[in-house]
């Protein structure tokens, strides 16, 4: 290590009372900040809590209203993302920005290609590339087209591409939301390597658990302010929480007091093959009976077969064999719209691909799943519409302006109540839900386990798959574990989290 | 949370508030602008062009574009593109000149002359399965709508010219004596001194309104157009939308080819060349966007008339027909180009009134 190295612990960036304003809105009202070389220093807050703008500044991509940016006590202003790239600070933003036709080589390095004596050196670019897939223990092809991918090798591309800069100073913004345990812990490997060679890191996650296992430094954002910070040894999980929120939260616990109805959802020896087409199972003759008025939960890792096991009861993508079951009636023939009219409702994991017309509004998306209700002869009637979607709104209390808003201007909790909202508003008997707590904050998280609580005590047979084991623990009656397309264990909701580790193949693979 | 999270978009809007409004009301209504500054400088630069005649006279050639500009939006708004318009326009009218010379059926040495409603409504057929055919390529077979109707328009094209053998028919008049006179109503007569190509047009248009506002069609073809996956996992038959457009739109372009055909008493086989590109023009103008989900027929009308009333203003002021290209085609980009800049003021912005929270926190 060179003698410019900065010492581990020293301020190498720091924020002087940054502000950002857009209109009359403080979206950032005066922060001050400290990165530190070799420490991992992480950003805790809720959705709109100034994160990700903070981030923006430091990296160049916006300029602050006021306050200044010192790297290493000088003050800077950085003109652009590439100028701070060149002063060695890089950033993996929270959305994937890979071109999905390329290879994994060209992707890492897409704008930064190495030059050879023959245009670009691509042995070069595929031994260094091929040399960072190891150092993420990743078993990829640096050939392979990103598209071929699944989305946590996608994630693990972007952090390879991030890495490929050597830079001094690198803030992930969420970088494991698509990331399997065991990933998320050669990231983690990765990050105290780059610590130990005096690299400062910012850490943002909405997996505060996690979050918590890598920080030094925590620093906690509300309201475009920042409410606390501290040292790791000093803090826990429930000192960020109620800094984040600024009270307890509580993900609620499974609902008691009534007797479960009969089966209302028999998955009965489903498989599905591997969208990929290695031959492989996604989902392997996998059986499943939910109960009315039952909640059960899904945990499984990413690609262990949750959304392929989920779709296929849906009635999208192709189920190689198996029956599915609603209410004592066999539907596996039968289209999506028969199945939404049978009393089936799916939440897909990625609202944005998936769930939401961008182009529609609130109310129009909150009404697209029951069209059928309000038409009155040929034509669709306005104020039943209204009535549908009034009720919507006020069933799984999406904040909104009116039915009239831009889906685009809420915010991620109240998109996810919005399509929730509309599944609901088909009056289902099961509902289903893939990763409903996907990129919402946790005050959103509580308020739509509260809202199935409620209506599973009215019936509802709900079955919701996540990645986060506190989730598991919250709302569920039973606990499915999902492991390589395959029910690996069940339990009631008494499991502890060790156990469902340990069943979700973490154990089988170590 | 319970805070609202009324974005910082919204807010924003109410605190750039009025000094913006009149930008925005240009903005949205620029295609309807457009058509009020046509009006008026042709207006003051010809004494012919300001009179109910002229009127009248430029809407019918409006109305042929707008019939298939109206089909054409359907198409967009599912976020496909139908190329094969004009070719079907072409092969509708040829169609029709050859049903109204008589159909011989071979050996039995019988020629039988179809009435023109059964004329009329074959090539109304003829155009649906044309658009069948699109639709099948494109939902069915995954092939690019581009392609697709790329390909059926040169196809529809070639066998028009085959079945004339590049010539065109010109007797359309029919013979009392056989019972299929009037072929020339539609392009001839008038109701309530109003051509009937306009007549057409305005009860197309209403249709498609009311379909694409009121009707379960439209919802499901906004949807399928802003996000098919969405659409599908909601229930929307995305597929059979995908299919109808194209033969909606196949129809319109038959019911305009027998409105020129019967406007020119003559059926060639290359009449329509390019008219898919007119009509696709009115949609963009009309402030339609081509990735699907955003477009309305009363904008697609709006663009119609501004190219009909801008090429013949040019027309009765003597400008070159040359010229006249060469403003259609700024009138495009510039519609684009504005398109461009609504879009994107939507996405940041969001046109409605700011939340009833008095705390909007900004997305971080």
């Amino acid at each position: 290590m060179g003698s410019a190295a900065p010492i581990a612990g020293d301020v190498v960036l720091t924020a002087r009372n940054v502000a950002k304003s857009y209109g009359n809105i403080d979206a950032l009202k005066g922060v001050n900040f400290d990165i530190r070389a070799g420490r991992v220093t992480t950003l805790f807050g809720e959705n709109g809590a100034g994160k990700s703008t903070l981030m923006k500044i430091l990296s160049g991509v916006i300029r602050p209203t006021s306050g200044a940016i010192e790297l290493r006590g000088e003050p800077v202003v950085f003109s652009s993302s590439s100028d701070a790239r060149d002063r060695g600070i890089s950033i993996i933003h929270q959305e994937l920005s890979l071109a999905p036709n390329l290879s994994v080589r060209d992707n890492i390095f897409m704008g930064r290609e190495i030059g050879g004596p023959a245009g670009i050196d691509f042995a070069e670019e595929a031994r260094q590339a091929a040399a960072l897939m190891a150092e993420l223990e990743e078993h990829i092809d640096p050939m392979t087209p990103v598209e071929e991918l699944r989305l946590g090798q996608q994630q693990i591309i972007e952090i390879a591409r991030a890495l490929s800069v050597d830079s001094r100073i690198l803030i992930m913004d969420e970088p494991t939301s698509a990331l399997s345990a065991s990933e998320v812990e050669v990231l983690f490997k990765v990050i105290r390597d780059l610590t130990a060679r005096g690299v400062a890191i910012v850490y943002i996650s909405h997996h505060l658990e996690e979050a918590l296992e890598i920080t030094d430094y925590a620093v906690v954002l509300r309201d475009g302010a920042m409410t606390a910070k501290a040292d790791r040894a000093d803090i826990d999980l429930d000192w960020i929480v109620r800094n984040m929120v600024g009270e307890g939260y509580d993900l609620g616990a499974p609902p008691t007091g009534y007797p479960f109805g009969a089966v209302a959802l028999s998955v009965r020896g489903v498989s599905v093959a591997d969208k990929a087409g290695h031959g492989a199972m996604a989902v392997d003759n996998v059986s499943l009976d939910v109960r009315a008025g039952e909640i059960v939960c899904i945990y499984g890792l990413m690609g262990a077969g949750r959304t392929e096991l989920l779709e296929c009861v849906f009635g999208k993508g192709s189920k190689v064999s198996g029956e599915v079951w609603l209410e004592g009636r066999e539907i596996s023939r039968l289209g999506i719209a028969e199945r939404i009219a049978g009393g089936l409702a799916l939440v897909p994991e990625d609202r944005q691909r998936d769930g939401l017309v961008q182009t529609m509004s609130v109310g129009e998306n909150l009404s697209l799943a029951s069209i059928a209700a309000f038409v009155k002869g040929l034509l669709l009637s306005r104020p039943a519409e209204r009535r549908v979607v009034d009720d919507s709104i006020r069933a799984v209390t999406v904040k909104t302006s009116g039915p009239a808003a831009a889906i685009g201007s809420l915010s991620g909790g109240n998109q996810q109540k919005v399509v929730i909202g509309k599944m609901l508003g088909t009056h289902p008997r099961v509902i289903m839900l893939d990763e409903p707590s996907r990129g919402i904050d946790i005050g959103a998280k509580a308020e739509v386990f509260r809202i199935l609580a409620e209506r599973a005590r009215a019936g509802l047979a709900v079955v919701f798959s996540t990645s986060e084991v506190s989730e598991c623990l919250s709302i569920a009656h039973r606990v499915v574990v999902m492991s390589r397309g395959r029910i690996s264990a069940e339990f009631g909701h008494d499991v502890t989290k060790e156990q469902i580790m340990a069943a979700s193949g973490e154990a089988v693979a170590a | 949370m319970t805070q609202a999270s009324p974005s910082l978009d919204r807010s924003r809007a109410g605190a750039v508030g009025s000094g913006f409004d009149i930008g925005r009301v240009l903005l949205e209504g620029r295609a309807y602008f457009a058509l009020v500054a046509i009006v008026a400088v042709f207006s003051a630069l010809s004494p012919y062009y300001l009179s109910v005649s002229n009127f009248l006279t430029m809407s019918s050639h409006v109305a042929l574009f707008g019939i298939l500009a109206i089909g054409m939006l359907l198409v967009i708004l599912n976020g496909g593109i139908d190329l094969s318009v004009g070719s079907t326009l072409g092969l509708s009218g040829v169609i029709a000149g050859a049903l109204m010379q008589g159909v011989p059926f071979g050996p039995l040495g019988v020629v039988a002359y179809p009435p023109v409603w059964a004329v009329a409504v074959l090539c109304c057929g003829l155009g649906a399965a044309i658009g069948l055919v699109n639709g099948v390529l494109v939902a069915r077979f995954k092939v690019p709508a581009f392609v697709a109707t790329l390909g059926v328009m040169y196809m529809v094209r070639g066998v028009a010219l085959l079945m004339t053998n590049g010539l065109t028919y010109n007797n359309l008049g029919g013979q009392p004596a056989l019972g299929n006179t009037g072929f020339d109503w539609l392009g001839f007569n008038r109701i309530a001194g109003v051509p009937i190509g306009i007549v057409v047009m305005v009860v197309i248009a209403v249709i498609g309104s009311v379909v694409l506002t009121r009707t379960p069609f439209g919802r499901w073809l906004y949807a399928s157009g802003g996000n098919e996956r969405a659409a599908e996992l909601s229930g929307v038959p995305v597929k059979a939308v995908q299919v109808s457009v194209y033969m909606m739109s196949g129809v319109c372009a038959a019911v305009a080819g027998l409105i020129l055909s019967s406007q020119l008493t003559s059926a060639g086989p290359t009449a329509g060349t390019t008219y898919e590109l007119t009509a696709i023009a009115a949609v963009v103008i009309g402030g339609a966007a081509l990735t699907g989900g955003r477009g309305t027929v009363r904008g697609t009308l709006l663009g119609a008339f501004v190219i009909g009333f801008l090429s013949d203003g040019l027309v009765i002021i003597g400008i070159s027909s040359y010229w006249q290209t060469v403003f259609t085609g700024a009138v495009i980009v510039l519609a684009v180009l504005l398109n461009a800049v609504q879009y994107r003021g939507r996405a940041k912005r969001p046109a409605t009134a700011a939340g009833p929270t008095p705390s909007p926190r900004p997305a971080a």
